[in-house]
């Protein structure tokens, strides 16, 4: 059984403002889509929507996760279902090393799926977080440090992917994992990426560069502008709007 | 206490007095009555066949306490009622009668930090340990082989009478305050160790190691003496929640740190919530001695507690780590006090707070730099922690430098939980509950990094406990 991600006619407001104006989108596990948009079109928005943020309204629309509904349940409940969202700022927690936060992570799932779990044993633990950072060319004393203090921009992105290869779920958000990046980590978190998506996981890319597509390469390319999604199409979409910029689209959404 | 614990217990003390020569008088009258007079401190010092100087002392004691006047600064001790009040040791028990006087979420929470049946009983109290009697035993001969001497206050005086005469009263004097007067006055219990010229006592001493006479007592009288070049670490109180039937603690520990030598005191502290524990503990520390206090304070209903650390020779190096947890219903004013007396000394503080519930947790702390300590360094660092609008957090800082050439450094920061970590940490499938307990796990990491680990462990999965609101 394919899970799905399943955004129907979704409107938000943020303090009050309208924000996203009726988005429509279905993403299922084992596809990569792309969200692209210029800036202010509500792309953060969306990411952070879905993964239950409180100053987001919802104001009309749908969010079926699974065919559950999640406008319902909180941000635990939804990564529970097997959601992940890659934070474009991740945040800062003081004096818990990564390796304790995931394997808290870990636990707390295994814990909502079995009240009685006694949690991951730390040999199984520590191979599965070795595999994984080895994936994502991390040095293994990285899981040492407290998550995301004095972390460049580089690494804040890897220890998200690095929370997403951990943690299994079924849909990922990325929310542009690509800000920040120089060339070799964009690479080298695309590959880790590229290796976990597949038929179990499905990616949505948020993204306002093409960059990123040339290395995480996706069936479904979206194009949000004012609150709205106004073109979809393939791989072949970013390319093209890379070449006409934006305000190619947005004659176009004019005219039409 | 059962009678077949009290049997057990007198038996374990006649085993003593025959292998050691204890003495214990023998008409033995357990006098059960409250309030506090010359009668009762005579009766003390009679019972427990002091020498005549520690009579006198303890007499002159308590006339100070009667004279002195409560403090008026700090928390608000008016709820302490004096007279209603058991100050002559209870050789029994200390805890509760039996185990159905002690409070259901206090055997809950055994429960749930996975406590042992006869360790429960013990630490509330209402019973002796007898399993740590071989470890006790083990720990002795391998500290007797060192010269190392640890044995409970009392028979510290009793084997080693001038030793203590030495320095018992030196760092506090009784008219330090009102409770260092009432603790020199009715001391009972406590620890007296003496580790000898470049010995290291490689492993933490515990008060839980001493069975002779009781290990919580309220009145605890607590002198340690480290030797030049010598090193120890002395581990007192534990995570799970004490339970006393006695409203007031006021403990009182001297610490000397001699040329080269090195002490670290830890502390966890977690009485129960209707306890008032008002503490003097102070270390002085000479020639690039090291002096470290580790201060973990949890539980009581109001705890008065500045660990102290007394630098008076070149390159004497003082640290207090202090976190204090404030609940509902309860106040820890804590904090520490570093003074410098001499050139070339360094200190440093690290207090960390947390409040919830309604509770108040404040940071109470002196600098102190003499003039002529040239060269010192000091930093004090504190910060708070809020969880919530109710509760409340105060800094006190008190500076005081009268010398130009030193180095000082002081923050102090107040925090939320952001909304932003929450989410965040939510976002990853740890509910509101967990997610509050991560960041502040993770507030308090710089202190429980410096706990041995079992403690550190419990002491993780008790803040998670008292987040849960399960403990009152």
């Amino acid at each position: 059984m394919v899970a799905a991600l399943e955004i129907r006619n979704l409107h938000v407001n943020v303090e009050g403002r309208p924000i996203l104006k009726g988005v429509d989108l279905i993403v299922r596990q084992g596809e990569i889509h792309a969200l692209m948009g210029p800036n202010g079109s509500g792309k953060s928005t969306l990411a952070y929507t879905l993964m239950g943020h409180p100053d987001y309204e919802v104001t009309a629309g749908q969010i079926i996760f699974d065919g559950v509904d999640l406008l319902d349940l909180e941000a635990d409940q939804r990564s529970q279902l097997g959601l992940f969202l890659a934070f474009q700022y991740p945040v800062v927690i003081s004096g818990v090393t990564l390796a304790n936060f995931l394997r808290q992570a870990i636990n707390a799932r295994r814990k909502a799926a079995d009240p009685e779990d006694k949690g991951i044993p730390i040999p199984e633990f520590r191979a599965a977080l070795k595999e994984k950072m080895d994936l994502l060319h991390m040095s293994h004393d990285f899981a040492g440090r407290y998550l995301n203090e004095g972390f460049s921009g580089g690494e804040k992105k890897r220890a998200e992917i690095l929370q997403m290869a951990m943690l299994e779920p079924k849909i990922a958000v990325l929310d542009e994992t690509d800000s920040g990046l120089d060339i070799d980590a964009l690479r080298i978190v695309s590959e880790g990426v590229n290796k976990l998506a597949g038929p179990s996981m499905g990616v949505l890319v948020i993204t306002h560069y093409q960059r990123i597509l040339n290395y995480i390469k996706p069936q479904f390319v979206h194009i949000l502008l004012d609150g709205r999604i106004v073109q979809s199409g393939g791989a072949e979409l970013a390319l093209h709007l890379e070449q006409q910029g934006y305000d190619w689209l947005r004659e176009k959404v004019d005219e039409g | 206490m059962t009678n077949e614990d009290a049997r057990q217990l007198e038996g374990i003390k006649a085993g003593y007095q025959e292998k050691y020569g204890f003495h214990v008088p023998e008409n033995y009258v357990f006098k059960a009555r409250k309030g506090l007079d010359r009668a009762i401190v005579e009766e003390i010092s009679w019972m427990k066949g002091e020498p005549e100087w520690m009579r006198d002392l303890r007499l002159k004691a308590l006339e100070h306490f009667f004279r002195r006047p409560m403090p008026t600064w700090g928390a608000d001790l008016s709820g302490i009622d004096f007279d209603d009040i058991y100050y002559f040791v209870r050789a029994t028990s200390q805890g509760a009668a039996n185990w159905d006087e002690v409070p259901p979420e206090i055997k809950e929470t055994f429960d749930r930090l996975g406590i042992p049946e006869a360790e429960r009983r013990f630490l509330a109290g209402a019973g002796a340990q007898y399993e740590s009697e071989v470890v006790y035993h083990k720990v002795r001969e391998d500290l007797e082989r060192q010269g190392v001497i640890f044995l409970s206050m009392d028979d510290g005086l009793r084997l080693h009478p001038d030793l203590v005469k030495e320095y018992f009263s030196t760092v506090i004097p009784y008219g330090d305050n009102k409770f260092a007067a009432l603790n020199t006055a009715v001391w009972s219990g406590g620890s007296f160790i003496y580790v000898p010229k470049g010995v290291r006592v490689e492993m933490p001493l515990q008060a839980y190691f001493r069975i002779n006479t009781q290990n919580m007592g309220q009145f605890e009288r607590t002198l340690i003496i480290v030797d030049e070049g010598a090193f120890v670490h002395y581990v007192e109180g534990c995570t799970a929640p004490i339970y006393s039937s006695d409203s007031l603690h006021s403990a009182v520990v001297e610490i000397i740190v001699k040329p080269g030598a090195r002490c670290r005191y830890t502390t966890i502290q977690n009485w129960s919530n209707n306890v008032y524990n008002l503490v003097t503990k102070r270390s002085v520390a000479y020639r690039d001695a090291t002096m470290e206090w580790v201060d973990a304070n949890l539980g009581s209903k109001v705890t008065m507690k500045y660990p102290a650390v007394y630098m008076v020779e070149p390159g004497a190096h003082g640290e207090i780590l202090s976190i204090a947890f404030a609940g509902r219903g309860q106040v820890q004013d804590a904090g520490g006090k570093v003074v410098h007396g001499a050139p070339h000394t360094t200190s440093k503080i690290t207090s960390k707070s947390i409040s919830m519930g309604g509770g108040r947790a404040s940071y109470r702390g002196l600098l102190k730099v003499h003039e002529g300590a040239w060269g010192s360094r000091s930093n004090v660092v504190c910060d708070a922690l809020l969880l919530d609008d109710k509760s409340r957090s105060d800094t006190y800082p008190y500076i005081e430098i009268d010398e130009q050439d030193v180095t000082i450094g002081h923050e102090a920061t107040v925090s939320r939980v952001g909304e932003e970590q929450l989410f965040y940490l939510m976002s990853r499938g740890l509910n509101e509950e967990q997610a509050n307990a991560m960041v502040v796990n993770g507030f308090v990491e710089p202190l429980v990094k410096e706990l041995p680990m079992e403690y550190a462990l419990e002491l993780n999965r008790l803040i998670q406990l008292q987040m849960e609101g399960s403990i009152g």
